[in-house]
Protein backbone atom coordinates (compact mmCIF):
# COMPACT_ATOMS: atom_id res chain seq x y z
CA UNK A 1 0.00 0.00 0.00
CA UNK A 2 2.76 2.41 1.03
CA UNK A 3 4.58 1.56 -2.19
CA UNK A 4 1.53 2.41 -4.20
CA UNK A 5 1.16 5.77 -2.48
CA UNK A 6 4.82 6.64 -3.11
CA UNK A 7 4.42 5.61 -6.72
CA UNK A 8 1.31 7.72 -7.20
CA UNK A 9 2.89 10.74 -5.51
CA UNK A 10 5.98 10.47 -7.72
CA UNK A 11 3.80 10.09 -10.78
CA UNK A 12 1.77 13.16 -9.90
CA UNK A 13 4.91 15.16 -9.09
CA UNK A 14 6.51 14.12 -12.35
CA UNK A 15 3.39 14.96 -14.32
CA UNK A 16 2.96 18.37 -12.72
CA UNK A 17 6.53 19.64 -12.66
CA UNK A 18 7.47 17.90 -15.90
CA UNK A 19 4.64 19.50 -17.81
CA UNK A 20 5.33 22.87 -16.27
CA UNK A 21 9.02 22.64 -17.15
CA UNK A 22 8.23 21.53 -20.69
CA UNK A 23 5.72 24.31 -21.21
CA UNK A 24 8.14 26.94 -19.98
CA UNK A 25 10.96 25.51 -22.02
CA UNK A 26 8.92 25.51 -25.24
CA UNK A 27 7.90 29.09 -24.61
CA UNK A 28 11.51 30.17 -24.20
CA UNK A 29 12.57 28.13 -27.26
CA UNK A 30 9.94 29.75 -29.49
CA UNK A 31 10.86 33.23 -28.27
CA UNK A 32 14.56 32.78 -28.87
CA UNK A 33 14.03 31.05 -32.21
CA UNK A 34 12.17 34.12 -33.37
CA UNK A 35 14.99 36.35 -32.19
CA UNK A 36 17.72 34.27 -33.83
CA UNK A 37 15.94 33.73 -37.15
CA UNK A 38 18.29 36.20 -38.94
CA UNK A 39 21.16 33.77 -38.26
CA UNK A 40 20.37 30.60 -40.21
CA UNK A 41 22.08 27.35 -39.31
CA UNK A 42 22.47 25.24 -42.43
CA UNK A 43 23.74 21.73 -43.06
CA UNK A 44 25.40 22.66 -46.35
CA UNK A 45 29.06 21.71 -46.57
CA UNK A 46 30.07 23.89 -49.48
CA UNK A 47 29.59 27.49 -48.55
CA UNK A 48 29.76 30.25 -51.12
CA UNK A 49 31.95 33.14 -50.09
CA UNK A 50 32.85 36.45 -51.57
CA UNK A 51 35.98 38.50 -51.66
CA UNK A 52 37.48 39.20 -49.14
CA UNK A 53 36.95 35.76 -47.66
CA UNK A 54 35.14 35.64 -44.31
CA UNK A 55 36.74 34.63 -41.06
CA UNK A 56 35.51 31.31 -39.73
CA UNK A 57 35.07 30.18 -36.18
CA UNK A 58 33.79 26.95 -34.76
CA UNK A 59 30.69 27.26 -32.58
CA UNK A 60 28.93 24.66 -30.46
CA UNK A 61 26.04 24.32 -28.08
CA UNK A 62 25.09 21.45 -25.84
CA UNK A 63 22.34 20.60 -23.40
CA UNK A 64 21.44 17.70 -21.13
CA UNK A 65 17.76 17.20 -20.43
CA UNK A 66 16.32 14.72 -18.04
CA UNK A 67 13.07 12.81 -18.37
CA UNK A 68 10.56 12.96 -15.54
CA UNK A 69 8.90 10.13 -13.70
CA UNK A 70 5.65 10.45 -15.60
CA UNK A 71 7.29 10.38 -19.03
CA UNK A 72 9.24 7.30 -18.13
CA UNK A 73 6.14 5.57 -16.84
CA UNK A 74 4.20 6.31 -20.02
CA UNK A 75 7.14 5.13 -22.13
CA UNK A 76 7.18 1.94 -20.08
CA UNK A 77 3.53 1.35 -20.87
CA UNK A 78 4.22 2.01 -24.55
CA UNK A 79 6.83 -0.72 -24.46
CA UNK A 80 4.05 -3.24 -24.02
CA UNK A 81 1.93 -2.31 -27.02
CA UNK A 82 4.52 -0.57 -29.18
CA UNK A 83 4.07 2.56 -31.27
CA UNK A 84 5.04 6.20 -30.96
CA UNK A 85 6.41 7.33 -27.64
CA UNK A 86 5.20 10.91 -27.69
CA UNK A 87 6.68 11.75 -24.31
CA UNK A 88 10.21 11.03 -25.53
CA UNK A 89 9.65 12.72 -28.86
CA UNK A 90 9.05 16.08 -27.22
CA UNK A 91 12.04 15.52 -24.94
CA UNK A 92 14.40 15.03 -27.87
CA UNK A 93 12.82 17.84 -29.85
CA UNK A 94 13.37 20.23 -26.97
CA UNK A 95 16.96 19.14 -26.50
CA UNK A 96 17.84 19.51 -30.20
CA UNK A 97 16.26 22.91 -30.57
CA UNK A 98 17.89 24.14 -27.38
CA UNK A 99 21.33 22.95 -28.51
CA UNK A 100 20.93 24.68 -31.88
CA UNK A 101 19.82 27.87 -30.13
CA UNK A 102 22.86 27.85 -27.88
CA UNK A 103 25.10 27.37 -30.88
CA UNK A 104 23.42 30.28 -32.64
CA UNK A 105 23.77 32.45 -29.55
CA UNK A 106 27.49 31.78 -29.57
CA UNK A 107 27.59 32.69 -33.27
CA UNK A 108 25.67 35.87 -32.61
CA UNK A 109 28.09 36.89 -29.89
CA UNK A 110 30.90 36.57 -32.45
CA UNK A 111 29.07 38.83 -34.88
CA UNK A 112 28.34 36.03 -37.33
CA UNK A 113 25.39 35.99 -39.73
CA UNK A 114 25.32 32.32 -40.76
CA UNK A 115 26.48 28.94 -39.50
CA UNK A 116 27.54 26.30 -42.02
CA UNK A 117 27.96 22.53 -41.89
CA UNK A 118 25.93 22.01 -38.74
CA UNK A 119 26.15 18.57 -37.21
CA UNK A 120 23.93 17.31 -34.45
CA UNK A 121 24.85 14.51 -32.14
CA UNK A 122 22.61 12.81 -29.62
CA UNK A 123 23.65 10.50 -26.85
CA UNK A 124 22.00 9.07 -23.81
CA UNK A 125 24.46 9.86 -21.08
CA UNK A 126 22.97 8.21 -18.07
CA UNK A 127 20.82 5.19 -18.07
CA UNK A 128 18.57 4.56 -15.14
CA UNK A 129 17.36 1.29 -13.79
CA UNK A 130 16.71 -1.48 -16.29
CA UNK A 131 18.52 0.52 -18.96
CA UNK A 132 15.70 3.04 -19.20
CA UNK A 133 16.69 6.41 -20.64
CA UNK A 134 17.55 8.76 -17.80
CA UNK A 135 18.69 11.81 -19.70
CA UNK A 136 19.77 12.74 -23.19
CA UNK A 137 22.55 14.99 -24.33
CA UNK A 138 22.44 16.84 -27.61
CA UNK A 139 25.43 18.61 -29.09
CA UNK A 140 25.10 20.90 -32.08
CA UNK A 141 28.21 22.28 -33.75
CA UNK A 142 29.13 24.08 -36.90
CA UNK A 143 31.29 26.76 -38.45
CA UNK A 144 30.24 30.38 -38.15
CA UNK A 145 31.14 32.79 -40.95
CA UNK A 146 32.12 36.26 -39.87
CA UNK A 147 32.30 38.89 -42.55
CA UNK A 148 35.40 41.08 -42.37
CA UNK A 149 34.65 44.72 -41.71
CA UNK B 1 45.17 27.53 -34.61
CA UNK B 2 42.33 27.55 -37.09
CA UNK B 3 39.64 24.98 -36.23
CA UNK B 4 36.64 24.32 -38.39
CA UNK B 5 33.98 21.75 -39.25
CA UNK B 6 34.42 22.55 -42.93
CA UNK B 7 36.68 20.60 -45.25
CA UNK B 8 38.37 23.75 -46.50
CA UNK B 9 39.21 27.23 -45.27
CA UNK B 10 37.52 30.03 -47.23
CA UNK B 11 40.03 32.03 -49.22
CA UNK B 12 43.02 29.98 -48.10
CA UNK B 13 44.86 27.20 -49.85
CA UNK B 14 45.82 23.98 -48.16
CA UNK B 15 49.55 23.49 -48.61
CA UNK B 16 49.95 20.16 -46.89
CA UNK B 17 47.85 17.43 -45.31
CA UNK B 18 49.24 15.97 -42.11
CA UNK B 19 46.63 13.31 -41.48
CA UNK B 20 44.21 12.61 -38.69
CA UNK B 21 44.62 14.14 -35.26
CA UNK B 22 42.50 13.20 -32.29
CA UNK B 23 41.88 13.93 -28.66
CA UNK B 24 39.73 12.19 -26.14
CA UNK B 25 38.85 12.29 -22.48
CA UNK B 26 36.91 9.93 -20.25
CA UNK B 27 34.94 11.60 -17.53
CA UNK B 28 32.89 10.35 -14.69
CA UNK B 29 30.21 12.21 -12.84
CA UNK B 30 30.52 12.61 -9.09
CA UNK B 31 28.14 11.51 -6.40
CA UNK B 32 26.72 14.93 -5.61
CA UNK B 33 25.82 15.55 -9.20
CA UNK B 34 24.44 12.06 -9.49
CA UNK B 35 22.16 12.70 -6.55
CA UNK B 36 20.84 15.85 -8.14
CA UNK B 37 20.39 14.03 -11.43
CA UNK B 38 18.43 11.33 -9.62
CA UNK B 39 16.07 13.96 -8.26
CA UNK B 40 15.76 15.59 -11.65
CA UNK B 41 14.80 12.22 -13.07
CA UNK B 42 11.58 12.59 -11.13
CA UNK B 43 10.87 16.22 -11.91
CA UNK B 44 12.32 16.60 -15.39
CA UNK B 45 14.22 19.59 -16.73
CA UNK B 46 17.76 20.49 -17.67
CA UNK B 47 20.70 18.99 -15.83
CA UNK B 48 22.93 22.06 -15.75
CA UNK B 49 25.73 20.26 -13.94
CA UNK B 50 25.96 17.65 -16.68
CA UNK B 51 25.71 20.23 -19.42
CA UNK B 52 28.71 22.05 -17.99
CA UNK B 53 30.64 18.86 -17.31
CA UNK B 54 30.24 17.67 -20.88
CA UNK B 55 31.04 21.10 -22.27
CA UNK B 56 34.27 21.30 -20.29
CA UNK B 57 35.25 17.75 -21.19
CA UNK B 58 34.71 18.43 -24.86
CA UNK B 59 36.93 21.51 -24.62
CA UNK B 60 39.59 19.31 -23.11
CA UNK B 61 39.30 16.73 -25.88
CA UNK B 62 39.56 19.55 -28.43
CA UNK B 63 42.59 20.94 -26.58
CA UNK B 64 44.34 17.59 -26.81
CA UNK B 65 43.55 17.34 -30.48
CA UNK B 66 44.94 20.82 -31.10
CA UNK B 67 48.10 19.94 -29.15
CA UNK B 68 48.62 16.93 -31.37
CA UNK B 69 48.12 19.07 -34.46
CA UNK B 70 50.66 21.62 -33.21
CA UNK B 71 53.17 18.86 -32.53
CA UNK B 72 52.75 17.73 -36.13
CA UNK B 73 53.49 21.25 -37.34
CA UNK B 74 49.98 22.12 -38.49
CA UNK B 75 48.38 25.52 -38.26
CA UNK B 76 44.80 24.36 -38.76
CA UNK B 77 42.48 21.45 -38.06
CA UNK B 78 39.71 20.98 -40.59
CA UNK B 79 36.62 18.80 -40.75
CA UNK B 80 36.33 18.36 -37.00
CA UNK B 81 33.83 15.82 -35.70
CA UNK B 82 32.76 14.92 -32.19
CA UNK B 83 31.64 11.60 -30.88
CA UNK B 84 30.40 10.46 -27.50
CA UNK B 85 30.28 6.95 -26.11
CA UNK B 86 29.59 5.55 -22.69
CA UNK B 87 32.37 3.15 -21.80
CA UNK B 88 31.12 2.11 -18.38
CA UNK B 89 28.24 2.92 -16.16
CA UNK B 90 28.58 6.52 -15.07
CA UNK B 91 31.52 7.31 -17.34
CA UNK B 92 31.48 8.77 -20.81
CA UNK B 93 34.17 9.17 -23.41
CA UNK B 94 34.22 12.38 -25.41
CA UNK B 95 36.21 12.20 -28.57
CA UNK B 96 37.17 14.87 -31.08
CA UNK B 97 38.97 14.25 -34.35
CA UNK B 98 39.88 16.16 -37.46
CA UNK B 99 42.41 16.56 -40.24
CA UNK B 100 45.57 18.52 -39.50
CA UNK B 101 46.68 20.72 -42.37
CA UNK B 102 49.09 23.51 -43.14
CA UNK B 103 47.34 26.56 -44.56
CA UNK B 104 49.22 29.12 -46.56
Amino acid sequence: MADLIVFLVLLALGYGTGRYAEHRHYKSILEREDKLRPIPAVATKLAPWGDPAPETQMVAGNVVISVDYFKRFVAGLRNIVGGRVMTYETLLDRARREAILRMKEEAKALGSHIVFNVKIETSSISKGRKNAVGSVEVLAYGTAFINPR
Amino acid sequence: MHVSTLEYAPGKKIKKHLGLVQGSTVRSKHVGRDLMAGLKNIFGGELKGYTELLHDSREEAMGRMVEQAQAAGANAVLNIRFSTSSVAQGAAELYAYGTAVVLE
